[in-house]
């Protein structure tokens, strides 16, 4: 590592710290959750270490319990995690010029929080060579992610001590809502979430889960909709 | 109680899932931007998936075999509603947890 990567690197760690604070709990929710649903310890963890996407691992482990069919199951926590797929694209013109090697690496580690430490350090350091970008990406990481497996094997050791009364049925409706609450700052966002909340209850009675499926496709259709027209009248603002 | 060989299919397709679409621009792609309507739909696909799986989990809790449960009704409401106000997730998950736990408790 020359000077320069280094001390990039080492300004990631210091970016990427405090979402300590915020990895730690959710994975340990997620282990305690995943045990009550009858993972086992190593079962547990490498649903964290091989998929490294919260909600994503919250959606396919509670439609499972629901006994949703593979497909209502993995193309649920797809959509969830499609969002990667827009921040793949928006770090390209600063990591697309990485080796390969690295770029696979990146791509594993791409959360929200890499994502939207690396977004704001590259935009304002644009002097940064992509050796540079690379290191500081690293660096967020690294606080976050070993923290992502080992908290899961936290959480999925005391929950097997830890009494099913507890309301823990709710423990992923909670965390969710809690998720999507702050997600909503745009009028489009607020109604795509209220679309998806009538549609999901209206086709609930839909075979295999798929009243989520349309209501996911649903709440996205009016989400794009109602942008369009706060852009046409002057009252979009970026979120 | 979930079947092993499911589960274990959801871990991997899920996991190749996931990395296919973290490196699908990254990896493949190249430079080239994402056409405007596809960017616009994929900014709502959290708010539109997410509250579709929470909402019959609230109105027709399974702890309850379905029936309207107060105590779980006010922790979604108090989730939130602090959630939305104070943007604090963890506060939004502790007292909505709180509220549950004092709902049961009171209501049993």
């Amino acid at each position: 590592m020359t000077t320069e990567t280094n001390s990039a690197y080492w300004q990631g760690v210091r970016d990427g710290a405090p979402f300590f604070l915020v990895v730690t709990p959710f994975a340990m929710l997620f282990g305690v959750v995943a045990t009550e649903a009858g993972l086992n310890v190593a079962e547990a963890l490498s649903f964290s270490v091989v998929v490294i996407a919260g909600a994503a691992q919250f959606t396919a482990l509670q439609l499972m319990v629901d006994q949703a069919p593979l497909f209502v199951v993995l193309a649920s926590a797809l959509a969830v995690n499609l969002r990667m797929a827009m921040y793949s694209a928006s770090l390209t013109p600063h990591l697309g010029r990485a080796p390969l090697w690295q770029r696979m690496l990146i791509a594993y580690f791409l959360v929200d929080q890499s994502y939207a430490c690396s977004i704001m350090a590259f935009e304002k350091h644009r002097d940064w060579s992509v050796a540079q970008k690379v290191a500081y990406f690293f660096g967020v990481v690294t606080p976050i992610c070993p923290m992502w497996y080992a908290m899961t094997l936290v959480g999925a050791w005391i929950g097997s001590a830890i009494p099913t009364e507890m309301g823990l049925d709710f423990a992923v409706p909670i965390t969710f809502i809690a998720l999507i609450a702050p997600m909503l700052r745009t009028g489009a966002h607020r109604a795509a979430a209220l679309a998806s909340v009538v549609l999901a209850l209206g086709f609930g009675w839909l075979p295999y889960n798929l009243g989520l499926i349309v209501a996911g496709i649903g709440g996205m259709v009016v989400g794009a909709q109602v942008e369009l027209v706060l852009r046409r009248t002057g009252k979009w603002v970026d979120p | 109680m979930i079947d092993r060989l499911e589960l274990w299919i959801v871990i991997i397709g899920l996991g190749l899932g996931s990395f296919g679409l973290r490196f699908v621009f990254l990896g493949l792609i190249g430079d080239r931007p994402l056409p405007d309507w596809v960017l616009r739909h994929l900014r709502y696909t959290a708010v539109a998936v997410l509250p579709a799986i929470v909402a019959p989990l609230v109105v027709w809790p399974s702890a309850t075999g379905g029936a309207f449960d107060p105590p779980r009704a006010a922790a979604a409401v108090v989730t939130l509603a602090v959630g939305y106000f104070t943007k604090n997730v963890l506060l939004a998950i502790g007292l909505g947890a709180a509220t549950l736990i004092g709902g049961i408790a009171l209501l049993g």
